[in-house]
């Protein structure tokens, strides 16, 4: 199933576009690198601010209204980059077993994104009364999310077995 | 001046010898550099983009920087380490690829704009630290220099590893 997938993508013209020009994947990759970099780096302000660690003489929620739309604005980039990273060497990513743990985690991320969200969008000031909760949450975050940059990197590593 | 015998005996030392003849040494090194490099670049775009008047407008410069630029040097203390061993493990190699020369050409360049920015622009911040003031262009130049320069540190970072 996945290696016709596979083969299907392989054929396709933009497979064949960023496969004959060894400069794409490169720049693509940049690309996608400085765009986990944005990620990484809101989601770390926010969290440290979550741990209380950084910029304490702001509310939670003035710190998530400054960085969580550059990081959804960030993760558009990433999707998007990633899925020409994907057509450009389909077996690569998806006969990898570190790709799909990935994704798996990227899931997660997202999610826990989105309830972080939402909760602190109902306002009453949630985050900051359960000081311990918004701790732990920020802690599993950061642990995802540099989850995701290792298995990232490590795609390359563990690539065809 | 001729550094070649420098570099050779680099990576004769027991560390690099043990980089390289590892199967597993490199590649988790090199994860380390790449998550404390994400690091390093998004902290520094935050920056880059409150002089650019793009993002955080309503956070005073002084502020901003004070919670946001420890966590990029210590991020930085360890992307260096660990650049330079890997550096170390082929430091004859690398010294000669364009793209690694490029790089440290970059990472200077991005040293002495920070460094103008310190000494410049940065000394009269108390007069548009906060908003309605505007970053004066000289603030706006040095934080639009910035963000090219570490797009371009990114880029030649990985083009080391296709060359």
């Amino acid at each position: 199933m996945i290696k016709q997938f596979c083969d299907w993508l392989s054929a396709t013209a933009l497979c064949g576009l960023i496969s004959n020009h060894y400069w794409v994947i490169p720049t693509v990759q940049t690309v996608h690198i400085v765009s986990i970099g944005v990620v990484v780096s809101s989601m770390a302000m926010l969290h440290f601010r979550l741990l209380g660690l950084a910029g304490r003489s702001q509310s939670i929620a003035a710190v998530a209204g400054r960085f969580l739309p550059w990081t959804w604005g960030a993760v558009v980039v990433l999707l998007c980059s990633g899925a020409l990273l994907i057509i450009g060497e389909p077996s690569r990513e998806l006969t990898s077993a570190v790709f799909w743990l990935k994704m798996e985690l990227v899931l997660c991320a997202l999610l826990l994104t989105g309830a972080f969200q939402a909760v602190l969008s109902r306002g009453h000031g949630f985050w900051e009364r359960h000081r311990v909760f918004a701790g732990a949450v920020a802690v599993v975050s950061l642990g995802l999310w540099a989850s995701i940059v290792v298995a990232g990197r490590w795609i390359a590593y563990m690539a065809h077995g | 001046m001729d550094f070649t015998h420098l570099f050779a005996q680099l990576e004769a030392t027991s560390l690099a010898q043990a980089i390289s003849q590892s199967t597993w040494l490199f590649p988790t090194i090199e994860t380390v550099h790449v998550l404390f490099l994400t690091l390093v670049v998004g902290t520094i775009m935050i920056v880059d983009l409150r002089l650019l008047n793009i993002a955080s407008r309503n956070r005073p410069v002084s502020e901003l920087t004070a919670e946001v630029l420890p966590w990029t040097w210590t991020a930085f203390v360890i992307a260096a380490i660990s650049g330079g061993l890997l550096f170390s493990s082929a430091a004859t190699k690398y010294i000669g690829l364009w793209p690694f020369r490029a790089k440290m050409v970059m990472l200077a360049l991005a040293a002495i704009n920070m460094a103008v920015f310190h000494l410049g622009a940065y000394r009269g911040v108390a007069a548009w630290d906060r908003a309605p003031a505007t970053p004066p262009p000289a603030a706006r130049l040095a934080g639009g220099i910035s963000l090219a320069i570490w797009v371009t540190v990114v880029g030649m970072g990985r083009w080391i590893g296709f060359m």
